[in-house]
């Protein structure tokens, strides 16, 4: 029953081949047997799951049944859940019980759908291997000694374990895309303001968006008819037509021209990893796209532009995290300024007080323009050249990292290399454009086990429809989203 | 560019966050390397170039002057880690 897609699972539900109790339960006794092991989970919402699976089959026998009803799926531990610890992976938030839904999380639960529990992430989602978390280390399923990627490591290694079907996950920088291809899933991240961020934990207020983890394009189709919506809490969310994500999958994608960046396809990246995204590119060739090489000038430019506009949002938004109204603190405060201090000090880890740090000293008096004001203007170059880029390509296709999950410990001690994990997506984030990474091949590891590679699309601003197309032909020709590491088969 | 010991400490006061003092220096390298790798913004050229604070360059909306939210006061100082009769406590500020 775990190897069901969301799309089966529907049909099933639909076609009265089990009720969601069941596969509610079967899905709760697979996590408690196996996330022992993957520590993906934060939270399991057991009792509650079962409740919501309860009245999805009342509906459904009620006749009142939609294409979600009794699905279940889990959320990332950044989206606020009413009644549910939502600890964003912090020791800050770990008492943090939420008092409302986040949109996404009312959007889902509006359609009917099962809610498992919460996934584990990097601390604020402050990281690309899920080694920051609060809550220990996410394992990839692929390889236990290998992180699953991040931020968004829990819901990547739930799915890729078959824990559950789909999960949300959110993306700053590469936070859906570098875990989807460490793991071997399907992820999409939107057009930045078409899902609402509204009781989405802030991390980087320009740059944050939530999307989706599954196993295949038609389940990302179906994940993102339910998240995209607009939302007037939200006053960055983008009020346009919201098109049935499922209606295109199996257009054509005869005659369309696929834009190869080049200065994503650089020497230092693996020779076979570049292979398996070359020949994946031309499985898209055969079935009639042309491909055109291109530039994206500014590219060396998206990380440093990056670690000025992310750590400077994070410093003001995490600012809230005072321990006055919610969260951590401290004991036996002196006075305000020693209660400030030390909640924080106590309740934030490593990597977000670097990121407070650098944010806070880009910000103040004398450095602004030298720093926040020269990487916004840096962000509009690197913008213009995917607009550029765009007026003669339909889509952009590119590795989705630059090598392989790496071994837990190997990165922790030096941020900026770990920072370099996110070359092939941070552009995206700061251009505000859509992207998903499909697994498209896998290299040897030392030691024996196969590892995904993921391959990136990136298209145009709105164009979501046309990524979860060309994934989804992409999969109905190859079978690499059907792998599944070793142990789980 | 190198931070100073004492820069970092004043960043972390400017922060409100509590920092080891055996801590620093570990902070003082990270923290320099970083800035190091944000330094190469100061080659882009973006002379005439406008700040881009939204990816679609999106305006603040507008909406009517009316309630729309209930008070609900007690139902989020269940979670506040210290309240007196509604009110939130904290050290005394005041003389």
């Amino acid at each position: 029953m775990h190897n069901k897609t969301i799309a089966q699972i529907a049909r099933d539900l639909a076609a009265g081949e089990y009720s969601s109790v069941e596969i509610t339960q079967s899905l709760l006794t697979r996590i408690e047997q196996l996330d022992k092991t993957y520590n993906s989970f934060i939270t399991v919402t057991a009792e509650q799951a079962l409740a919501q699976a309860k009245a999805a089959d009342e509906q459904r026998a009620a006749g009142n049944a939609n294409a979600w009803t009794g699905v279940p799926m889990a959320h990332k531990d950044i989206f606020c859940t009413n009644g549910v610890l939502t600890s964003c992976a912090s020791k800050m938030l770990s008492n943090f019980v939420a008092p409302y839904d986040a949109t996404v999380v009312s959007n889902f639960n509006q359609a009917g759908a099962v809610s498992l529990g919460k996934l584990n992430m990097d601390e604020f989602a402050m990281g690309s291997s899920n080694e920051s978390s609060y809550y220990g280390g996410v394992k990839n399923p692929w390889d236990i000694e290998r992180v699953p990627g991040g931020s968004s490591g829990g819901s990547a290694a739930a799915v890729a374990a078959r824990l559950v079907p789909g999960a949300t996950a959110t993306d700053t920088g590469g936070s859906i895309r570098q875990p989807a291809a460490f793991c071997g899933i399907t992820g999409l991240k939107p057009t930045y303001g078409r899902v609402s961020r509204w009781g989405m934990i802030a991390f980087a207020s320009s740059l944050d968006q939530g999307g989706t983890m599954t196993r295949t394009a038609e389940d990302s189709a179906m994940m993102l008819n339910v998240m995209a919506s607009f939302d007037p809490k939200d006053s960055t969310c983008v009020d346009q037509d919201i098109p049935d994500y499922t209606a295109t999958l199996n257009n054509s994608i005869e005659g369309l021209t696929i834009g190869l960046p080049k200065e994503y396809f650089r020497d230092d990246l693996s020779a076979e990893m570049q292979q398996q995204v070359r020949d994946a590119i031309a499985e898209f060739e055969k079935m009639g796209a042309k491909v055109k090489e291109i530039s994206l000038p500014n590219t060396h430019l998206a990380i440093p532009a990056y670690y000025v506009v992310a750590p400077a949002e994070c410093s003001a938004n995490l600012s809230r995290m005072d321990g006055v109204r919610f969260g951590h603190r401290c004991e036996n405060p002196q006075d305000i300024n020693d209660l400030y201090k030390r909640s924080r000090g106590e309740g934030f880890g490593e990597e977000v007080k670097r990121r407070i740090m650098v944010g806070a000293y880009a910000l103040s008096a004398g450095f602004y323009d030298a720093y926040y004001k020269q990487a916004q203007q840096v962000r509009r170059l690197i913008k213009n050249d995917f607009v550029e880029a765009f007026k003669e390509v339909d889509v952009i296709m590119s590795p989705t990292t630059p090598s392989p999950a790496f071994k837990a410990g190997e990165k922790t001690s030096d941020p900026v290399a770990m920072y370099l994990e996110d070359i092939f997506t941070i552009a995206l984030n700061l251009a505000g454009l859509p992207g998903m990474s499909i697994p498209c091949g896998q290299v040897a590891a030392e030691g024996g086990n196969p590892l995904p590679v993921g391959l990136q699309l990136i298209g145009n601003y709105f164009d979501e429809a046309r990524l979860l197309n060309l994934g989804h032909q992409f999969q109905q020709a190859t079978d690499w989203h059907q792998q599944a590491p070793a142990d789980l088969a | 560019m190198a931070l100073e010991q004492d820069q970092v400490r004043n960043i972390a006061e400017l922060a409100r966050l509590q920092i080891d003092e055996n801590q620093i220096g570990e902070y003082q390298k990270n923290l320099t390397n970083i800035l190091d790798l944000v330094d190469q913004l100061s080659t882009a050229d973006t002379t005439g170039v406008e700040p881009m604070a939204h990816p679609l360059d999106a305006v603040q909306r507008l909406r009517a002057d009316a309630v729309t939210e209930s008070n609900q006061r007690e139902h989020f100082q269940t979670i506040a880690p210290a309240t007196d009769n509604g009110h939130y406590l904290v050290p005394r500020v005041i003389e």
